[in-house]
């Protein structure tokens, strides 16, 4: 882009014949013809900027779109949903006057790039909305998926990426307490950085991105601009990776943690004096985004001096100035008479803050530039009016061979010892080990409101110290079986993340999600795409969860290699006092052990057919969704009700997996009793979804097998907490099958980690 | 009467409102103090809470030690008020030369987030007095920056003197010299340690555990009965 001479609205028109770089900077060609339709003349460079970021995969949700309406058209009807989709995030009622709103995003691409400040911004940016909400953050979540575990890129991508997420977080002051780490060579080339928050408000205190009332001040604030990421919206996050291509490491924003911890306090400052109309956030497209959006939601126009932006680098042109997506910045709309105020707030929080422009009672965006103008534009046109495709799927031709590879039929373990042995394999694999060398990198306790953090269920916060109030949220996801089944696959997402917040004792209200898939511009990726959308909206129809907003990563592919689709889906919910919280950990010998559900031979995408066979191919477990909802209110009756001390829920790894958690992390052990029906080995192993297990107190017997029965859950008797054995070293112990001491699981289960990437 | 305990909030901390509630939870009046304001508002004693005050910027505590509040606390601390810092205001009462030693990065470069075993070494400063001395606590411990080092000298003054407060036990998180987790002034009323006992005050929350509260509760006890 030349910066000589100035390419002002009055000289685009003039010159209808200036080639300009729209391939560049992402625009189709029929794209660029549209902008040049839209504003009956070419853009301005400006202009273009502009356009080209917002009308980007990232941010115009272009190939999605058409499938995304499902979760408005069947969202359930929800008494708790503040807001829904299309702001910043969602936002739920939890009662007693509180509001908590949440929200899952991708940093998938710059992640793989710059691992750190991948990572790093992409706290950053999803805790920008939080506080864009109204909302006083209170934790976050990291879903992550990595290449094999023992490759050697994953040594590099991993510890940066857990490092820039507890490097930021921590420094914020956000507890970070889920979330989960998935091993796969599926994402190899491409890892999944998902990053979620929470945050709490009282229902007053919601705030929404609009800019109204004509002469109302637009603030920029936080820190001054600069050249990075330029472009990181279209290019980055909207083209595959090409060994060809250069670096794109100049389009990974750096982030300072410090200056948001600032940003966060002195907004919230600001929103309890009540000075801020509208807010955005400053996050990708940049100024481009802020500006377009406040103004297409507001009633009027806006009116913007560039000048005025605060610049780490005075050498910027106007165009990088609209698209940079230097982090830590917001952007208010404060009434003239409490500018002076808001000023002063952010004076003494050292947080820059400048008026760049004013609302103004036209409909136009205006951008001025040295006292020239260089845009004038229709903001919705911008910002909501961008290409939508119907991206042409196809159910690919390969699909029906891998369900036929039924996984069922694979070679069983043929002894007790086998059986043994694949058990002690499977609990020390990768995705099946601790995860605690990684989590114990993120700050859990700050704020002091912490009830449980991973490895438990789900995480859960207190929200109010007088009445115990909190919410609990889980985040789950299997590419697994989405690659088996997309529709089946998102629809067990959503259902394990249910399952983990209720297995804590809370009740499921919400949901927010991050949908990683490869090119939409594939018709198998697009297929999968399309059927996840399908069976998640069916799902939260069923379930009385609606999806208040989320996030859709495309382009997760290297050549012809997409990723497993995989749906991430964050599952939000409520607890009347914390102080009836279920953790996972066994409390007390002579507990009696519960199976809540049916156990069916199910090991399609299992962790068992993964590491004993290398496999993936049959069908995902079967999905039922009254199942889950019943299974949900009996153990959230069992905790408010005092029935149960410890609960799991069963999923990958299956029942063995859950049982060697709870012991581990009880220090307690288990005597397990084949049940009548089963086989030991679908017992321990199978992934029947619909399914926890609980330990119930001997005096809660005959109360908690009653109010089973009453209500029509499968409940089976299989053991009891208790492995104490002679030399006072505690056991799991399957009858008649194996005895395992907790040291040897203990080695197994936490070993596996450090040794691979310590 | 109660006691007024100050918390100070400078730009970065993060510990601040824990901090004061812990205070509340004892049974003390929590007063928020600004970095930027000299003025300590006549209370009894103070606490520097965790955090990343300045982003840690050039170094742990280095550029929070020069705030205007800090002139009144160092000199005030000198004449006997009690101080307490955790973490963060562990590393910033060493810039500050009220405590010796100083804090590097943890040995093995993580930030660490645990619950962490102790032994209260010195029952008998301010802020430990409700404990007994070789008594066994878990504090949640959670730093980038936590391995307190001094020379040779210093660390066997410490020793002798009685002022190492807390020992970690079982495991060294950060490679502390000595195992040292917290060390007191020569009089006793200034207290640094990287653990932090506000996130151990309440059953269910954090830890889970009140390992932390006498701190608060030793501390009012003095100011209560002074």
């Amino acid at each position: 882009m030349s910066k000589t001479p100035l390419d002002t609205v009055e000289h685009a028109a003039a010159t209808p014949d200036v080639e300009l770089p729209w391939a560049e900077l992402g625009l189709k060609k029929d794209e660029y013809e549209r902008v040049v339709e839209i504003l009956g003349r070419r853009p301005t460079g400006a202009e273009l900027a502009m356009y080209s970021v917002m009308w980007s995969e990232h941010c115009s949700y272009k190939s999605s779109k058409v499938h995304l309406r499902q979760f408005g058209e069947k969202a359930p009807q929800s008494d708790a949903l503040l807001v829904g989709i299309g702001e910043n995030a969602g936002v739920v009622d939890v009662g007693q006057g509180y509001a908590v709103t949440f929200k899952v995003e991708s940093h998938n691409h710059p992640s793989y790039v710059e691992p750190y400040q991948g990572a790093a911004t992409g706290v950053g940016g999803i805790v920008r909305d939080i506080i864009a909400m109204g909302a006083r953050p209170v934790a976050v979540v990291d879903p992550l998926r990595f290449g094999a575990a023992d490759h050697p890129d994953t040594k590099r991508v991993l510890p940066g990426v857990v490092a820039g997420i507890g490097g930021y977080g921590n420094c914020l002051g956000l507890p970070n307490i889920g979330g989960e780490v998935v091993f796969d060579a599926c994402y190899q080339g491409n890892p999944l950085v998902n990053a979620g928050a929470i945050g709490v408000m009282r229902h007053e205190d919601i705030h929404l991105a609009k800019a109204s009332g004509a002469g109302n001040k637009v603030i920029l604030y936080g820190a001054r601009t600069g050249g990075d990421g330029i472009g990181g919206a279209s290019i980055l996050a909207s083209e595959t990776f090409d060994d060809a291509k250069p670096s794109k490491r100049p389009a990974v924003q750096v982030g300072d943690p410090f200056q948001e911890k600032l940003l966060i306090e002195c907004t919230l400052e600001a929103f309890a004096e009540k000075l801020v109309v509208g807010i955005q956030d400053l996050g990708a497209a940049g100024l481009s985004c802020a500006t377009s959006e406040l103004a297409s939601n507001g009633s009027g126009g806006m009116r913007v001096t560039l000048d005025d932006v605060p610049l780490r680098d005075s050498t910027l042109s106007p165009e990088e100035i609209l698209m940079s997506e230097s982090q830590e910045r917001m952007c208010a709309v404060v009434e003239p008479d409490k500018v002076d105020r808001f000023l002063a707030i952010c004076d003494k929080w050292d947080v820059i803050a400048t008026v760049i422009g004013e609302v103004t009672d036209g409909d136009r965006l205006e951008i001025f530039w040295h006292g020239e103008k260089i845009v004038d534009v229709d903001p919705r046109t911008v910002a909501h009016d961008g290409p939508v495709y119907e991206r042409p799927y196809a159910r690919p031709d390969w699909q029906d061979a891998l369900q036929a590879d039924d996984a069922n039929k694979l070679p069983r373990p043929e002894t007790s010892e086998e059986l043994r042995e694949q058990v002690l394999k499977l609990v020390s694999s990768p995705n099946q080990a601790s995860k605690s060398w990684i989590t114990s990198q993120y700050d859990h306790f700050v704020q002091g409101n912490t009830v449980l953090a991973q490895p438990e269920d789900s995480g859960m916060i207190r929200v109010d110290e007088e009445s115990g109030l909190g919410v609990a949220i889980a985040t789950d996801g299997n590419g697994r079986y989405a690659k088996l089944d997309p529709y089946t696959g998102a629809q067990l997402a959503l259902a394990e993340a249910y399952r983990n917040v209720a297995t804590t004792g809370a009740k499921p209200l919400a949901v927010s999600d991050c949908l990683n898939f490869g090119s939409p511009e594939d018709p198998a990726v697009m297929w999968q795409f399309a059927e996840a959308v399908r069976g998640l909206a069916d799902a939260c129809q069923q379930l009385g969860t609606p999806v208040t907003g989320g996030n859709v990563s495309l382009y997760n592919q290297t050549g012809e290699a997409a990723i497993h689709p995989t749906p991430v889906v964050a599952v939000l919910g409520v607890i009347d006092d914390v102080a009836r919280r279920t953790p996972v950990a066994f409390q007390e010998e002579g507990q009696l052990l519960y199976l809540l559900g049916d156990t069916r031979e199910e090991f399609g995408g299992s962790a068992w057919s993964q590491v004993i066979h290398d496999h993936l191919g049959g069908l995902p477990p079967q999905v039922d969704l009254e199942r889950e909802r019943l299974l949900g209110e009996i153990l959230i009756s069992a905790s408010r009700d005092g029935m149960i001390d410890s609960a799991h829920d069963l999923s990958d790894g299956g029942l063995i997996q859950a049982v060697v958690e709870s012991a581990l992390l009880g220090g307690k052990g288990a005597r397990l009793v084949v049940p009548d029906g089963l086989d030991a080995f679908t017992f321990l192993l199978s992934e029947s979804a619909g399914r926890a297990i609980v330990a119930v107190p001997r005096s809660e017997e005959v109360r908690f097998n009653d109010m089973c029965g009453a209500r029509g859950l499968p409940v089976t008797r299989i053991g009891v907490v208790d492995g104490t054995v002679s030399d006072g070293n505690a056991v799991v112990e399957v009858q008649g099958e194996f005895t395992l001491s907790l040291d040897e699981l203990r080695t197994a289960h936490e070993g596996t980690i450090p040794a691979l990437l310590a | 009467m109660t006691a007024r305990i100050g918390v100070v909030t400078f730009p970065g901390s993060l510990d601040d409102r824990d901090t004061q509630r812990a205070v509340r939870l004892a049974g003390a009046e929590p007063v928020a103090l600004w970095h930027k304001d000299k003025d300590l508002k006549q209370v009894d004693a103070v606490v520097l809470c965790g955090g990343f005050s300045y982003g840690d910027y050039l170094r742990a505590g280095a550029i929070a030690r020069f705030s205007p509040v800090m002139e009144t606390l160092i000199e005030q601390a000198k004449s006997g008020m009690p101080v307490l810092g955790i973490c963060n205001g562990f590393q910033i009462l060493t810039e500050a030369h009220l405590l010796p030693g100083a804090m590097l990065g943890n040995d093995h470069l993580h930030f660490i987030c645990r619950d962490q075993k102790l032994r209260v070494e010195n029952a008998d400063t301010s802020w430990t007095t409700d404990y007994e001395s070789g008594q066994e606590i878990h504090i949640p411990l959670k730093n980038m920056d936590g391995r307190y080092v001094a020379d040779e000298r210093t660390l066997d003054m410490l020793e002798a003197e009685g002022r190492v407060a807390f020992r970690y036990l079982d495991f060294n998180p950060n490679g502390s010299l000595r195992d040292i987790a917290g060390i007191t002034n020569e009089a006793g009323n200034v207290v640094g340690l990287m653990p932090h006992p506000e996130h151990a005050v309440e059953p269910l929350i954090g830890s889970g555990r009140t390992d932390g509260l006498p701190f608060f509760t030793s501390i009012l006890k003095k100011l209560v009965n002074a």
